[in-house]
């Protein structure tokens, strides 16, 4: 059922060779005049890195920017759960790195997939972005010289990634946060605090404004700009299992993709190799341990089936580190998605840990013996102990539990070169897009990829949309498209409040999530997709019939927030189903288990599958149309992608 | 079903139900039979909201969001002490091994008068921005930055601010404060900057702007030390004596001659 596009995006890559075309770009792209700035309005919605970043550099350069975000304190955005760094290719430690080679990674770790003039932009910004945040005050690592620290990262060779302990992405988006409230401080911004998006407003082909729900009131609300921007995050939370924080959600996204912007690549999502595993049926999230943790904690399961010793009686010689055993050179440091599988396999062979044997072992006695628990403790003290918070279990002496969870997605709406969507004047920064980390994205490159969209990229693209506009009149609140899409928007919740039947948005959401979790998650077959495409509009349609919202509209009611988030879910997860099912090869995040190769590694198709599927909305969320952007690599080869 | 020998029974919840901002509110009382110590506080609210809604009743508010704690998002007084009976733990860490069969537990929402309850357990936090606005910041545009290693910050001295930065900005400090002072929460922000070169500049105006907004939203601090033993970051009292000091020095320094100090 290949749904093959007639037209094909767009991309508006730069001529020019791969290493100067963001140079070439900015040389050209049309600039607004700094008095003039101020007479554009943006809104941005949502308030972590790529968010927070855009907000700070927009309003520093002089336009009228407002931001939304639906916690009570930009502060509390999801980027600040990010725990193990940032990359940049500073090469500080004189290893061999380049931005050519935090380029290449990147590429490879994405499995072939991602739009190379993009990735190549974020790797020249990388750098830039280091030197801001330590200008703006964060505190990474030092050693003891004074200069910064650096570790290693899954799927490199080099050690190019910043931290900040435990808690790189509490304080780079702290930074941004710190940035932003200096400008809401100098009444450059206004801050619209507990509000959500719920719809997008396009006006003559033009994306005119969004529509906000207050969450206090209940207040549905028109707000027009010149443009806007989406930086709203992941839709991890589809599984309902995931690490992503509870309100995390796709709404935004998937608004603005039923007004006619373009969602691509919904099936790259990523398995996070080390959460703790599930312990009870009513668990309401799962942790991750950083992957940092994977650079002195070494990966192993017992080498027999049902071996229920303790870990500390199973003897050397009957243990299999076998991430060290697969790929001797990455070892414990292999790529996520390689990790997450091999995981999945141990567990599957009956050989998993835990209670529940539902595991793998990350152990530290080797670490501890060769450096000192001191040092061990410096380098992860906050993850040790959030460890011991939920478990029970002392990570000192004895090895943490881990297992693969929904982390991070890829996939997200399509956008240019210039980080615009398919709708004009509508753009989409950090995850909720779908531009740099192609099926696979690498550690620590999300703080990395936030950052660069927010301070070092869309403040310059964003000027050459809005330049031809100056002094032209845009549509303001009074306009009917407005009026109708807040009417829209009252009666989808008012519509939730009246179903009146027995089942909570929570308990439709788990079910949901079993369902993608099961077809859609680590491994995926054609059939088993098929399967999922049949049992998720069952579902929704019960959803639609039986669901029970208790409360009212006009108050706080966290509990209607939540249908509407579970609803956009249903329909995503129709298109990342579909999205899994024609994509007919396997691909980093995406494994799909008819296509491997005799080791069991994904077999990519690149004569068929070496282009992004965008989808289009068409009305149906069964019936999307598929369109394809076709990637041309000037700069790198395919190749199987090994980490052996 | 839960694991008995792994389970808590017999629990009551006392908690806080509020309609609004101008409700007077009242405790009320749930019964929990069973509970598996492997949940968390959070997760017992929740199974008890699923309840709730399935008995066509509104669900109990309360805020919450990443649950690793670090967002800061979470809140709740829990037998009065802000976060609960776990040292260094906020909310969201909390599991219901730390509590005994046939226990009673009472929860509120943070009280002081500077958060105001939205609902149930739900409080407006947003006076701490404002304190961030008015300082808590260095002043970088994007752009203009120097390279990341031409200022050497010794080891001690980023350890240091990054002790003070790890604040997650949840108000227990407040709450714990017998006179709803922010001290804590504005001296973690004031050291983390001040102790860093790259924070020298802005110095002596971020403490003067900071420390009195603070005192136009929070009460006086008198040196109770509650702030400290319920920060879920274990974040030092210590720090309020550096901003106490800084602030002093505001007021004496000739800010044109701070190049020579």
């Amino acid at each position: 059922m290949m749904t093959a596009g007639t037209t094909t995006p767009d991309a508006k890559i730069p001529d020019g060779a791969l290493a100067d075309k963001w140079e070439t770009y900015k040389s050209d792209a049309r600039l607004v005049n700094p008095a003039n700035k101020r007479k554009f309005k943006i809104l941005v919605v949502g308030t972590g890195l790529a968010g927070a970043s855009a907000i700070a550099t927009l309003a520093e350069l002089g336009y009228q920017v407002e931001a939304f975000t639906f916690h009570d304190s930009p502060r509390r955005a999801h980027s600040i759960a990010a725990q193990g760094g940032i990359n940049a290719a500073k090469n500080y430690r004189g290893d061999g790195d380049s931005v050519h080679r935090l380029f290449y990674d990147t590429i490879k770790g994405g499995d072939f997939r991602a739009r190379e003039s993009n990735v190549h932009r974020l790797a020249e910004v990388s750098v830039d972005i280091i030197d801001q945040c330590v200008a703006q005050g964060v505190p990474f690592a030092r050693e003891y010289g004074g200069l910064l620290d650096n570790r290693s990262f899954g799927g490199a060779q080099v050690s190019r990634t910043f931290y900040a302990r435990g808690q790189t992405g509490q304080q780079l988006l702290l930074g941004a946060y710190q940035q932003m409230e200096r400008q809401v401080g100098l009444g450059n911004v206004t801050l619209w605090n507990r509000v959500e998006l719920v719809d997008t407003v396009v006006v003559e082909d033009r994306c005119a404004g969004i529509v906000t729900r207050d969450l206090l009131t209940g207040e549905v609300r028109s707000h027009a700009g010149h443009a806007v921007v989406l930086a709203t995050g992941g839709y991890g939370n589809v599984f309902f299992l995931s690490t992503n924080a509870m309100a995390c959600n796709v709404t935004a996204a998937w608004r603005a993709h039923r007004r006619g912007a373009w969602f691509a690549n919904p099936c790259y999502t990523q398995i996070h190799p080390t959460c703790i595993p599930q312990s009870d049926e009513f668990q309401s999230k799962l942790t991750l341990m950083s992957e940092s943790l994977r650079n002195d904690g070494r990966v192993w399961v017992p080498s027999q089936v049902d071996d229920a010793r303790p870990p500390a009686n199973i003897p050397e010689a009957e243990r299999d580190y076998y991430l060290e055993r697969l790929y001797p050179s990455f070892g414990n440091l292999a790529p996520r998605d390689v990790s997450s599988r091999a995981a999945k396999r141990a567990v599957d062979s009956g050989r998993g840990v835990g209670p529940l044997r539902n595991g793998v072992y990350l152990d530290f006695a080797d670490s501890i013996a060769r450096l000192g628990k001191d040092v061990v403790e410096e380098r992860y003290t906050n993850l040790f102990e959030m460890y011991e918070r939920i478990t029970g279990e002392n990570p000192y002496a004895e090895p943490m539990r881990i297992y693969p969870a929904s982390h991070y997605t890829m996939g997200g709406l399509w956008v240019d070169y210039e980080l615009m969507t398919t709708i004009p004047g509508l753009y989409c920064t950090g995850e909720a897009n779908f531009s740099d980390h192609g099926a696979n994205r690498l550690g620590a490159s999300a703080l990395m990829q936030g950052l660069a969209d927010g301070y070092f990229v869309l403040p310059y693209t964003i000027g050459n949309y809005l330049a031809p506009m100056l002094n032209q009149p845009v549509p303001d609140t009074d306009h009917p498209a407005f009026a109708a899409a807040e009417a829209g928007a009252r009666s989808r919740f008012d519509g939730y409040l009246s179903i009146g039947g027995s089942r909570s948005p929570d308990h439709f959401h788990r079910e949901l999530g079993k369902i993608i979790w099961d077809y859609c998650g680590m491994e995926r077959t054609a059939q088993g997709l098929e399967k999922a495409l049949s049992e998720i509009p069952a579902l929704y349609e019960e959803f639609r019939k039986d669901l029970r919202v208790t409360g009212s509209a006009d108050n706080v009611n966290q509990t209607l927030e939540k249908a509407g988030r579970v609803e956009d879910f249903f329909e995503l997860g129709m298109l990342m189903c579909r999205d899994a099912l024609e994509r007919n090869e396997s691909c980093g995040g995406h494994f799909r288990t008819e296509y491997q190769t005799d080791e069991g590694e994904a077999l990519r198709d690149d004569e068929h599958f070496a282009h992004v599927a965008a989808w289009k909305w068409t009305g149906d969320p069964a019936a999307a149309e598929r369109r394809q952007e076709d990637l041309e690599y000037e700069e790198v080869q395919f190749q199987t992608r090994s980490y052996k | 079903m839960t694991d008995t020998a792994h389970a808590l029974t017999n629990l009551t919840l006392k908690i806080w139900r509020q309609a609004g901002p101008h409700d007077p509110g009242n405790f009320e009382s749930y019964r929990i039979e069973e509970i598996s110590e492997e949940a968390s506080f959070l997760e017992l609210l929740d199974i008890l909201n699923e309840k709730l809604i399935s008995e066509g009743q509104d669900a109990i508010v309360f805020d919450h969001d990443c649950r690793e704690g670090i967002c800061g998002t979470c809140s709740l007084m829990i037998d009065g002490q802000a976060h609960g009976p776990q040292l260094g733990t906020a909310t969201c860490q909390l599991h219901m091994r730390k509590f005994a069969s046939g226990a009673e537990i009472v929860v509120e929402p943070w009280r002081a008068s500077p958060f105001p309850v939205i609902k149930d357990l739900m409080t407006d936090r947003s006076t701490l921005d404002r304190i961030v606005e008015q300082g808590g910041f260095i002043t970088a545009p994007t752009g203009g930055a120097p390279d990341a290693n031409l200022i050497p910050v010794p080891k001690p001295v980023a350890d240091s601010a990054m002790d003070a930065a790890a604040c997650i900005g949840c108000g227990a400090c407040v709450a714990a404060c017998p006179n709803g002072a922010a001290n804590l929460f504005t001296a973690a922000k004031v050291a983390h900057l001040n102790l860093l070169p790259q924070g020298q500049a802005e110095r002596y105006e971020r403490v003067e702007g900071m420390v009195e907004t603070m005192e136009d939203y929070f009460g006086s601090c008198t040196n109770h030390g509650e702030c400290e033993k319920a920060c879920p970051k274990e974040i030092s009292i210590d720090f309020i004596a550096l901003m106490n000091a800084d602030y002093l020095k505001a007021k004496f320094k000739n800010r044109k001659s701070l190049s020579r100090s």
